[in-house]
């Protein structure tokens, strides 16, 4: 165990919780104005931002790349002004995943949001509370087991990306070579013994990341009554 | 003074209407609403909340919360609305219930103290029976020492001993504080004892305006009528009876052929008891 190189685990963990976080302040105000909205293009929102559910990873990646690279608009402007490349590096990888897993944040957010009392809401708003005071100190605690569900899920998702990564981010030691990409390479050069640890540790870890969650979720159910 | 000319249209099961109230209401006043449900009762009070948009006009005390231009958001209102289905902040204890609306302590523990609920405040919602949540409520709905409050069948939901108990609170809140109320009601017992107006809507408009009084008394002066069921007709030893539900309980009745003839296939019935062979007795507390 001890000449095994970490440094995947490391970057894959690491990766998760900046893109978790960042989704986090992204998605928390869309789902919230989501599940309050009579917009007429609500739909056309939703589908947009349920896309990379459906999409291979490989057709994100692809997209993302061609977007970020220097050939893009994109690309060059962020190059040009402020000298930062997005492709290849850290970065990219954070902005690839946080495209990949956007929904993942977004729709238990916005379902938790919508399954809430809506009386409860509009209790807040008559005693004077803001849309926003309103967000905080009722909607989200009263949401915990969704709230928990997409942040460990986006969480999960992000470690267990592989087709994204490898597209945007290449496969660069101790950059982009994040703990599936190494996996892969393992398998390709033939290194199962490694593969099988890194395997292992995988779904170890998985595994006690989603018993925690289910442990809280029945806590908080059994709390507020429903069984 | 609240003054109300408001329009909105509705979606009925009729197909649609138009909700249509021009009201003017005193200050202090307890006001009634009462209606079939589909009148457009409920709708009239998230509109007065602010909660739902309307046409027309609304202008408590010289302030303008809707016309043409303005519509006060409902944190901008200071009014106090009590819910059918209580709507208690689940993540908060009680007394961080009343505290989220304002934080005044005194008044949050003189409203526990008013309503039998301090030994409660430290409890979470969903620990506490439907009369103690809805009384929770109302002392919510309290703290902002509301200039208008309102009520969504507030006591429909509770067994009729809560009830009692609940009104006498309502009644003892809506005078200390001075406020005017609106309770929408489907319970002439409770529109008679709290109301002193009471206002009827019927297809989205006003059909009657008068007291409470006036309206349970204009018929048959006196008289009792029980809402009942004919469950069978029977013939016992040349009598003959009909056996009859009301409320949880079955009783015999004894009636004349004619009277048989004209309840044959009859399941809904009235019962109409006149005063001078009423009994009254008392039940004693427990």
């Amino acid at each position: 165990m001890n000449g095994i190189d970490w440094t995947p685990f490391w970057l894959s963990f690491k990766l998760a919780a900046v893109t978790t976080a960042i989704l986090f302040l992204i998605a928390l105000p869309l789902a919230w104005w989501l599940s309050r909205t009579r917009f007429r293009f609500k739909p056309i929102i939703e589908a947009v931002a349920a896309l990379p559910i459906v999409l291979p990873p490989s057709v994100l990646g692809f997209y993302i790349l061609w977007a970020l690279s220097y050939n893009s608009p994109i690309g060059a402007f962020f190059q040009e002004h402020f000298g930062i490349q997005l492709v290849f590096n850290f970065t990219g990888l954070v902005i690839g995943s946080c495209f990949y897993s956007f929904p993942f944040m977004l729709q238990p957010l916005q379902s938790g949001f919508e399954s809430l009392n809506k009386n409860m809401l509009e209790a807040a708003f008559v005693a004077g509370k803001s849309s926003w005071q309103t967000l905080w100190h009722v909607a989200l605690p009263n949401i915990k087991p969704s709230l928990l569900t997409a942040l460990i899920v986006t969480f999960a998702h992000t470690v267990g990306e592989f087709g994204v990564v490898l597209m945007v981010g290449g496969s660069i030691p101790g950059k982009t070579k994040v703990a599936s990409v190494a996996i892969y390479e393992m398998v390709e050069t033939l290194d199962y013994h490694t593969a099988h640890i890194y395997s292992a540790v995988m779904v170890l870890l998985s595994f006690i990341v989603l018993l925690g969650v289910y442990l809280f979720n029945r806590r908080q159910k059994r709390r507020l009554g429903v069984y | 003074m609240i003054r109300i000319d408001i329009r909105k249209p509705l979606q009925g099961a009729g197909g649609t209407m138009e909700l249509r109230i021009d009201l003017t209401i005193k200050e202090r006043t307890f006001l009634a609403v009462a209606g079939e449900s589909g009148s457009g009762k409920t709708t009239f009070l998230r509109i007065l909340a602010g909660l739902e948009q309307a046409e027309g006009e609304i202008e408590v005390d010289q302030e303008r919360w809707l016309d043409d231009k303005t519509c006060l958001p409902p944190q901008k209102r200071r009014i106090g609305f009590v819910f059918q289905d209580y709507a208690l902040f689940e993540n908060m204890k009680v007394l961080e219930n009343l505290l989220f609306v304002r934080r005044d302590e005194r008044l949050a523990w003189h409203l526990l103290h008013m309503t039998d609920l301090v030994e409660l405040a430290d409890r979470y919602p969903a620990g506490l029976s439907g009369g103690q949540k809805q009384r929770v409520a109302l002392c919510r709905a309290m703290m902002n020492r509301p200039r208008l409050l309102l009520m969504d069948e507030p006591l429909s939901a509770l067994d009729p001993a809560m009830r009692q108990k609940l009104q006498k609170d309502i009644l003892h809140l809506h005078k200390e504080f001075g406020t005017t109320t609106v309770m929408v009601s489907h319970d002439p017992g409770e529109i008679y004892q709290l109301a002193d107006r009471v206002v009827t809507l019927s297809q989205g408009r006003v059909v009657a305006d008068t007291t409470p009084a006036q309206l349970f008394f204009k018929e048959r002066s006196g008289a009792l009528s029980f809402h009942g069921e004919l469950l069978d007709l029977i013939s016992e030893a040349e009598s003959e009876y009909a056996v009859i539900s009301v409320g949880n309980q079955i009783t015999k009745i004894p009636i004349t052929p004619s009277q048989s003839l004209r309840l044959k296939d009859i399941r809904e019935i009235r019962i109409v008891v006149s005063p001078e062979c009423a009994q009254i007795e008392p039940i004693p507390c427990d």
